[in-house]
């Protein structure tokens, strides 16, 4: 299938995934399960991916400031930004990428392969719609909350990881946090993170919804799932940078 | 009552199905029965609509599913349960949930309604004590209860089932068969079973269909079957020689 052809297919699939659902009380209780199982049980990997990448970037930043006239607070400084300009944006995206997208796609794939999508459908039921609209909704509602939260934990692991190196002092830390903060970056970030929801929740269901044939399919789909939904979102990334911060 | 009027459909250059006419009665039990490839699949997913045919009309009781649009069709498609080859339950719901759930979406019951009903249908299935238990906890025959059970919680007026008792012993085999046969008289549905297994043919065919190469070779009931002059439906039903030595007998 060529490239066109399968962006026309992604649009009519889209068509159909956003259409009045069946029953509202359903649809409701499906986003609630969908909020758990996309966002809540991603917490874990967030925080354990933030912490960390908080800390090396506070070391990082410490052993490159070999200037004097360079001050320590820019350790606490360079810490935040990268954390709310990109890290907890784009590349917590592409963790949850890989994460989730391989769980939507296989988990979608199955359903198709074993015919529990022929059932929906033969039920009356718009499968796609009532699959894939949840995923969407939830994975855009709790992304920008596991945003937030990254970037909290990010800073406090720069914090953690410099105090305890003794590289800067905690309130020069603290000072460089606060200093010169522009509101719009989180707005930015917010932005691109309701994009990237989108694209991990809808790209591998994509791929997962037009499986066919068995479980090698199924594992194939959602490899091209998590590689496609990735360069998504860099190239969304990319325009978005350029559009917003012009 | 289901009935198709040259039914054609291809794949590409592969004309799957030819002109298929027949005329399937309500409160029978209907059986498509043809080698594997022969293209009995393809007209059970067309009668459903899961697949477009490319030609030819297809009724439901003197309503015409070939040109009715995606809410039209939906309003038949909530008169039609099936049962899957391999089920297709809901592996994240439980049995009762999985019965449950096309009450949940489309039916107006109360709460202790939808209890009853669900009571109702695994009860007539034989299947109320793994109500708690989810599919891959139960065996396949066990699954193929639930599927019917699903199929019928909305009382349906069409039941469509693609090899029900494929990878099941002889003995649950005929069970299936027999249950669904007996809840097609029960609900005065129009059944269609898709199917190649011999043993079903001779327990429950009622009315069927034999498809070969995607043409209608042969129509009638089992005890017709013996003495039918079809040389391609005596090649598949007397393959093995349990039934050839039937046939000598009789």
């Amino acid at each position: 299938m060529g490239f066109i052809e399968k962006i026309g297919q992604y649009m009519l699939f889209l068509n159909r995934v956003f259409s009045k659902p069946e029953r509202g009380r359903v649809f409701f209780s499906q986003i609630i399960k969908e909020i758990y199982k996309l966002g809540v049980n991603s917490v874990g990997i967030v925080v354990i991916i933030s912490v960390f990448m908080g800390a090396v970037i506070s070391l990082q930043t410490a052993y490159n400031l070999i200037n004097p006239l360079l001050p320590d607070y820019l350790v606490g400084y360079t810490t935040r930004e990268s954390m709310i300009l990109e890290f907890s944006s784009t590349i917590v995206g592409l963790i949850l990428a890989g994460k989730v997208g391989s769980n939507i796609a296989s988990e979608i794939g199955s359903m198709r392969v074993t015919e529990q999508i022929d059932a929906l459908e033969i039920m009356g039921i718009n499968s796609a719609s009532y699959l894939i609209f949840p995923k969407i909704i939830a994975a855009v509602f709790i992304n920008p909350f596991l945003y937030v939260l990254s970037v909290f934990v990010g800073i406090t692991g720069g914090l953690l990881a410099s105090s305890m190196t003794k590289v800067v002092s905690i309130p020069d830390y603290l000072y460089g946090v606060q200093i010169d903060f522009i509101p719009y970056y989180i707005t930015y970030s917010l932005i691109k993170t309701l994009v990237f929801a989108f694209i991990i929740t809808s790209v591998p269901s994509f791929y997962g919804y037009f499986v066919s044939g068995g479980a090698l399919e199924v594992g194939k789909a959602s490899t091209k799932a998590v590689v496609n939904s990735s360069i998504l979102i860099l190239l969304a990334n990319l325009i978005l940078t350029q559009i917003l911060l012009k | 009552m289901i009935e198709l009027k040259k039914v054609n459909k291809s794949f590409g250059d592969l004309n799957v199905l030819q002109d298929i006419s027949i005329h399937f009665e309500a409160g029978k039990t209907n059986l498509i029965i043809g080698q594997s490839g022969s293209g009995k699949t393809v007209l059970l997913k067309s009668i459903i609509g899961l697949h477009e045919i490319d030609d030819g009309h297809i009724f439901y009781d003197d309503r015409e599913f070939t040109n009715m649009d995606f809410n039209e069709k939906k309003l038949i498609r909530k008169e039609m349960g099936m049962v899957f080859q391999g089920g297709a339950l809901f592996d994240s719901l439980t049995v009762e949930e999985n019965v449950r759930f096309p009450l949940d979406m489309f039916s107006e019951m109360s709460e202790d309604e939808k209890r009853e009903r669900v009571s109702f249908c695994l009860d007539r299935v034989d299947i109320k004590k793994a109500d708690k238990l989810y599919p891959a906890e139960i065996s396949g025959g066990m699954q193929k209860r639930v599927a019917i059970a699903r199929a019928i919680a909305l009382n349906p007026r069409y039941l469509f089932c693609d090899e029900p008792n494929s990878g099941l012993d002889p003995v649950t085999a005929i069970l299936i068969d027999k249950l669904i046969q007996e809840i097609t008289k029960e609900f005065n549905m129009t059944t269609i079973i898709n199917t190649h297994d011999m043993n079903s043919v001779m327990e429950i065919g009622e009315k069927i269909l034999f498809i070969n190469k995607g043409l209608k070779a042969w129509e009638g009931c089992s005890d017709e079957i013996f003495d039918t002059e079809n040389q391609s439906l005596n090649n598949f039903v007397f393959a093995s020689n349990l039934f050839k030595k039937i046939k000598k007998k009789l």
